[in-house]
């Protein structure tokens, strides 16, 4: 929250590995160093070092603790989301084959790092839980997607509360694979500005503890209020340009909600800061809001954070209505003039109730999540 | 418990070519007769996506078409879970060469079929589908975490869904680290309301605890079901195809299962 209210961007330029890049990145500097708990030191890989740096923030291990003493180890579901989980473990190991054989390294541990599932298995047994679990890996809107998965489970009574996640961590497949693309910025991200050029890729992670409405014990709760989800049935790696697809999940969410666009007081917008991916977004979101919601892209403090996007996302919009904060944007100069949308650089306040966060991925897959107060 | 009727199945294998082609051997009522997997690349991709489409994205839209031609329904028209151990395993070998040697050039089409959601990318364009679908992973349980995923859809969001599992080997040296034998895909069209299509019903229950699994009769067939994460469907397959009423179990995570119970419509 204080780096939000500060303006303080984490982008810096890019020292990462051995990467030869010229852009900015978002970089946990303490993963090096960091290793993962000792019993479950299979795991360990950047990813999961990730997961548990999260985990032991903000009182989240207790308050897991105290909903596994509520409801019991196995009524709890695990549903996490990333992109590319411990692939940067193979990536290194790939430079240490054995010169005779081609064989990996004997340290390597597959299903505990590379494999997507990983994370959803690590922070499992980080946390003890034994519900259901898997990982949603839909790129960039995985883990708001997990939202959606959370609140089914809950429904259909497999589980009585989930922790739903993220975590992306730095990695070259992302890193070559978007600058291969065209899409990374030889400077730091800049959403929805009319000279916008790419992303910053970054890495990060989030957590969320979900019970059911009827079951919480808290003060003023905050509210999952409705997910929407949709296919863009377009390109795999461009967005629709009219943002069909986007149109489709923010009305989505709206009618799970059961609210109006005129009920929603903040959007955190995907805003990646490509030149296709704000033109399609803005456009969807004037067509289903016009220009009278607060709007803003948050990435130019975190950079594209990917597979963890959707729930760093989420939770920035929820710091939003739990401090009346309305974030800007970072690094966004010259608002593009074709985008009809009330976009915000400056942070603002203001009464927030009800926020609303889109997450979109390669593959065409949309997810946008409405948070907030009941009243 | 959740209640899903099934419509439409989809079935591509070792030996295994096609639901209609297969069910008398699930059945136990003929021979199982060894072949490789005919993978062929659908015709209902676009020839730009067709040239550059891998192992997942054959078997995934040619089981998901079979389902879809047996229920009768527009593939449009359904929601998808897709569900598979690890993605284009041929591909994110091709990268990590890549990665480890300069210079670092990762084809555009390299990336974009390196997610874990590729299949399901295609799938949307290929079936022209705006409705939700989602990608999801749980290592040797990922054919129950899709599963699961899809009845939770059926029951609570009232959705058509298609189930979409599949898995195919790694090269070396990630195949010595994470043997998966075959390539195998399985489609299921899941629905809440019976139609006159339907072909079974299906009772689905997450149970904490171990539970013996359901094996295959067919020591060839136990050893695909063992061997490839996604043809844990194959006892599921099994039940519907006898076409009697059946109690499965399949292993979910360390600590949990699924109870399973098929009763023909």
């Amino acid at each position: 929250m204080g780096a939000l209210q500060a303006r303080r961007s984490g982008l810096v330029p890019c020292a990462f590995e051995d990467v030869d890049l010229e852009t900015y990145i978002a970089k946990v500097g303490m993963l090096d160093s960091f290793r993962v708990r000792a019993d479950l030191s299979a795991y360990d890989c950047r990813n999961n070092r990730l997961a548990q740096l999260c985990l032991e923030q903000d009182g989240f291990v207790e308050a897991t603790e105290a909903a596994r003493k509520k409801y019991g180890a196995a009524r709890i579901g695990v549903f996490m989301g990333t992109s590319t989980s411990g692939i940067l473990q193979t990536e290194l190991a790939y430079r240490h084959l054995d010169p005779q054989t081609g064989a990996l390294p004997p340290d390597f541990h597959y299903a505990e790092t590379q494999n997507s599932y990983s994370l959803a298995g690590f922070v499992s047994h980080y946390l003890g839980l034994t519900g259901p679990s898997f990982v949603v890996s839909s790129a960039c809107s995985s883990s708001a997607k997990v939202f959606a998965n959370a609140l089914r489970m809950m429904a259909a009574g497999v589980c009585d509360a989930a922790v739903v996640g993220g975590v992306d961590s730095l990695c070259l497949s992302t890193l070559y694979g978007f600058n291969s693309l065209g899409l990374v910025s030889r400077l730091p991200c800049r959403p929805y500005d009319v000279e916008r050029d790419g992303i910053s890729v970054g890495e990060g992670a989030g957590f969320v503890l979900i019970e059911r409405a009827t079951a919480t014990e808290a003060a003023d709760p905050m509210y999952l209020l409705g997910v929407g989800e949709s296919s863009d049935a377009y390109h795999m790696s461009t967005p629709h340009p009219e943002g069909l697809g986007a149109i489709l999940a923010m009305q989505r969410a709206l009618d799970a909600a059961g609210l109006q666009a005129g009920d929603i007081d903040y959007i955190n917008l995907h805003g990646t800061a490509t030149k296709s991916n704000d033109a399609s977004e803005g456009k969807a979101v004037a067509d289903v809001f016009g220009d009278k919601v607060p709007c803003s892209s948050t990435k130019g403090w975190t950079g594209h954070l990917l597979g963890a996007a959707g729930i760093t996302e989420a939770i920035i919009a929820m710091l939003a209505v739990e401090h009346g904060f309305i974030p800007g944007s970072v690094n966004t100069q010259q608002l593009d003039p074709a985008i009809a949308i009330d976009y915000r650089i400056e942070n603002g306040t203001g009464k927030i109730r009800r926020v609303l966060s889109n997450s979109f991925g390669f593959g065409g897959s949309n997810c946008s999540l409405v948070l907030g107060r009941l009243s | 418990m959740m209640r899903l009727y099934v419509e439409g199945i989809g079935l591509l294998g070792p030996g295994l070519d096609g639901w209609a082609a297969s069910r008398a051997v699930l059945a136990g009522e003929t021979a199982y007769v060894a072949a490789p997997t005919n993978l062929r690349a659908s015709d209902m991709l676009p020839a730009a996506e067709r040239r550059r489409a891998g192992v997942p994205i054959k078997l995934a839209l040619t089981v998901g078409q079979e389902a879809f031609l047996q229920a009768g329904r527009e593939t449009k028209s359904a929601s998808t879970v897709f569900t598979s151990s690890g993605g284009d395993n041929d591909n994110v070998h091709a990268i990590n060469g890549i990665l480890a040697t300069a210079p670092r050039e990762v084809s555009p089409t390299r990336f974009h079929n390196s997610v874990h959601n590729a299949a399901a990318g295609y799938w949307c364009i290929a079936a022209g589908s705006h409705e939700p679908s989602t990608s999801l992973c749980a290592y040797d349980a990922s054919f129950v975490a899709g599963l699961l995923e899809s009845a939770t859809q059926v029951v609570v969001d009232d959705a058509v869904v298609a189930l979409v599992a599949y898995d195919h080997c790694y090269p070396e040296p990630l195949h010595s680290v994470r043997p998966i034998a075959n390539s195998f895909g399985a489609a299921l069209i899941l629905t809440k309301q019976q139609s006159d299509k339907s072909l079974a019903v299906i009772e689905v229950e997450f149970v904490s605890g171990k539970a013996p699994e359901t094996t295959m009769k067919d020591e060839v067939l136990e050893d695909l079901r063992k061997g490839v994460p996604a043809a844990r469907v194959l006892p599921l397959l099994a039940a519907l195809a006898a076409a009697k009423t059946t109690q499965i179990s399949i292993d979910y995570l360390e600590d949990n299962h699924l109870d399973i119970r098929v009763a023909p419509c």
